[in-house]
């Protein structure tokens, strides 16, 4: 039951994107269609909670115990800029089917924030913990994968109406996303 | 100094203006604009994060390696990230607790390491210095702006002063303010650029 809080929490309440303002740049980057926003969605599952597992092990193994958690920001973005590489490496080889329908995706995710600033907030919210650690990003990468493609969705249609020309591509693209945001407002109080 | 030079430091302010034209850098844009405080905050720690990376690159570009030098930049900008984080902790823990976890995440900024690719690798140390200067300013401005609107609209202030005898409208200071307010700014700086 906690987890399952927890989980809609993660996906609905707090939404990486429309809440916390982690990720915004694949979130206006890659969401013109809802296919490579599903791809792209894909990606920064197996990517996050990857990584959240290998930053969440060295926190608790290596930089706790020797007191270096100041080194914190520098190892895990090492760590999650080798691990991308090495996934890339590593689909390459063994599947090269879903290389093909990730490969594009992995080198962008590197310089999302949502990786990065997921790993550092498990650390500060379960210390302990590498289990929670890791089914909190996973609802947090599902809950990015939501609303990376309802804003996709919403942005095909958009390509049928007619804005006026100093609102195009950028500034209406925020302005639908803050109003996909107040929708998700109405999820505030659910947990 | 001569015209190239200044061009060189005004060009981030307005024409390239990182967030505002080349729309790079929005996760801090929309996170930390509640008040006009954070804001200025925020700007400092990423213009001297730009100004001493930057620096430190320009004088390194010979000796990386072409191939890795994404790592390699990444380090150098993660050191001074660390840095600032650091002294933040120490000396404005109010704004430390704030901005919480977007102080490190200055890493995965992408005017930080977009300068260092596009200019800083290129130029001579002087010019990358000037470089990181302008785009920290024109990242200072820009998020000053918007954290101006927001601040005044959200809860009828200045700098936390109240200056107009209104409650504000609460939206403005939550999520979806921010991405209108940045919205609504973005559309007056491509407007105005047009009209020149």
């Amino acid at each position: 039951m906690e987890y399952i809080l927890m989980i809609i929490g993660a996906v609905l309440v707090n939404n990486i994107i429309l809440a916390q303002f982690l990720g915004i740049c694949p979130f206006l980057g890659v969401s013109n269609k809802i296919s490579t926003a599903l791809g792209m969605g894909a990606a920064v599952i197996f990517v996050m909670v990857l990584a959240t597992l290998v930053t969440s092990i060295v926190n608790i193994y290596v930089l706790i115990p020797l007191n270096i958690v100041f080194l914190q920001t520098i190892a895990f973005i090492l760590i999650i800029a080798s691990l991308v590489q090495m996934v890339e490496i590593i689909l390459k080889k063994i599947s090269p089917t879903l290389y093909q329908a990730l490969g594009i995706f992995l080198p962008l995710i590197t310089t999302n924030c949502a990786v990065l600033g997921i790993a550092i907030l498990v650390t500060q919210k379960f210390p302990t913990s590498i289990l929670d650690s890791v089914i909190y990003t996973a609802a947090i990468a599902i809950g990015f994968t939501l609303a990376i493609t309802i804003f996709a969705g919403i942005r095909e249609q958009m390509d049928l109406v007619s804005i006026p020309k100093g609102m195009k591509g950028v500034p209406i693209a925020l302005i639908t996303a803050g109003i996909l945001s107040l929708a998700f407002m109405g999820f505030a109080g659910l947990v | 100094m001569e015209m190239s030079k200044i061009k060189i430091l005004t060009n981030g302010f307005i024409k390239e203006n990182p967030t505002l034209v080349l729309v790079l850098g929005t996760c801090p844009s929309l996170a930390v604009t509640t008040s006009i405080f954070n804001a200025l905050g925020m700007g400092a720690a990423t213009t001297f994060v730009l100004i001493m990376s930057n620096m430190l690159i320009s004088m390194l570009k010979s000796v990386i390696p072409d191939k890795i030098r994404i790592p390699c930049y990444i380090l150098v900008i993660a050191t001074f990230v660390t840095i600032v984080d650091l002294i933040i902790q120490a000396y404005v823990p109010a704004l430390s607790s704030s901005l919480g976890v977007f102080i490190p995440l200055i890493v995965v900024n992408c005017i930080v390491l977009g300068r260092a690719e596009a200019f800083a690798g290129k130029n001579s140390v002087f010019d990358s210095t000037l470089d990181g200067i302008g785009m920290g300013i024109g990242f200072t401005l820009a998020i000053f702006i918007i954290a101006f609107f927001r601040e005044l609209l959200g809860s009828g202030a200045l700098f936390g002063q109240n200056i107009i005898p209104f409650d504000g409208i609460l939206i403005f200071v939550l999520a979806p303010g921010a991405f209108i307010v940045f919205g609504f700014t973005i559309a007056v700086v491509k407007w105005l650029q047009k009209t020149k």
